[in-house]
């Protein structure tokens, strides 16, 4: 009995996910608060959630709360910071004459559990210059380091994924 | 207002000509995958956020397209740098270590 709710929940979890997101699109794409506008994209972003939403199914996310919104509101924070600075980084690198760079091929170990969290992981570690996955096998990650500062694998798990999974960790505890 | 925006539109193109630089500069396929889409990513969000910024009316239509490539850029270089590796594209001289057979052990582990 407890399974059937809670898969019902995990639908009406993935429909409100949808609706919220079709919403903020529309009200960005469309720039206006006039009600005809409004209630055109209230009626297509339900249409659309409505036949959509099963697909999300399987990807796990976690309920909403206020604590979880606000630790991704920090999460995007701290994801710019490193963009900018390692964006700097590797400039400095690419423009140095003797081009200081130590590539190689590394092994790190993320804790994280769902999917859609080692998803977002792994992408931020893409999206971070100078970091980008390769290959994932359950826990195991394969990067591709520009500047390799060790070759253990946790020292390097604390170098590059904790900096992301310490927020993550919370998001999707 | 249109000022700051033309200021982080030329940040961006700076950032774009040094991605293309590291392409010509850098030595192996993974190092230019890293210079190609990694400068861009900052390129090409400051270049269109600054073009929101003296347009006001379309701030929120290019934070849109900036956020979708955010999105979707880590999932091309991540494509391309898997081919490669797939296909046994060599590391370049410089490379200090290159555990791919120690994850291919964990491989057949599971």
């Amino acid at each position: 009995m407890s399974e059937i709710t809670g898969k019902e929940n995990h639908k009406v979890r993935n429909f409100l996910y949808l609706f919220i997101f079709l919403i903020i699109i529309w009200l960005a794409l469309t720039s206006s608060i006039q009600w005809q506008e409004l209630t055109a994209g209230i009626v297509i972003s339900l249409f659309l959630s409505f036949i959509l939403s099963k697909y999300y199914l399987k990807l796990g996310f976690p309920p909403l709360s206020i604590k979880r919104i606000v630790f991704f509101f920090i999460y995007i924070g701290v994801l710019f910071k490193e963009i900018l600075s390692a964006n700097i980084d590797v400039a400095y690198r690419i423009i140095h004459p003797k081009m200081p760079i130590k590539p190689g091929i590394v092994v790190i170990k993320t804790v994280l559990k769902q999917d859609i969290a080692k998803m977002i992981l792994a992408n931020s570690i893409t999206l971070t210059p100078g970091t980008f996955t390769l290959d994932i096998i359950d826990d195991i990650l394969l990067i591709h380091w520009i500047n390799v500062k060790t070759k253990d694998v946790d020292e390097a798990t604390r170098m590059i994924g904790e900096r992301f999974e310490r927020y993550l960790k919370i998001i999707f505890a | 207002m249109s000022i700051h925006g033309a200021i982080i539109t030329g940040i961006g193109i700076m950032f774009l000509f040094l991605g293309n630089l590291g392409i010509l500069r850098l030595p192996d396929v993974y190092n230019r995958v890293q210079a190609g889409t990694k400068c861009t990513t900052l390129g090409a969000f400051l270049t269109i956020i600054g073009v929101g910024i003296m347009q006001p009316g379309w701030f929120w239509k290019t934070l849109i397209i900036a956020v979708f490539i955010l999105v979707t850029n880590p999932i091309s270089s991540h494509a391309i740098a898997r081919a490669s590796l797939k296909a046994k594209v060599s590391l370049c001289d410089r490379s200090v270590v290159d555990k791919t057979e120690e994850f291919e052990r964990y491989r057949e582990k599971v």
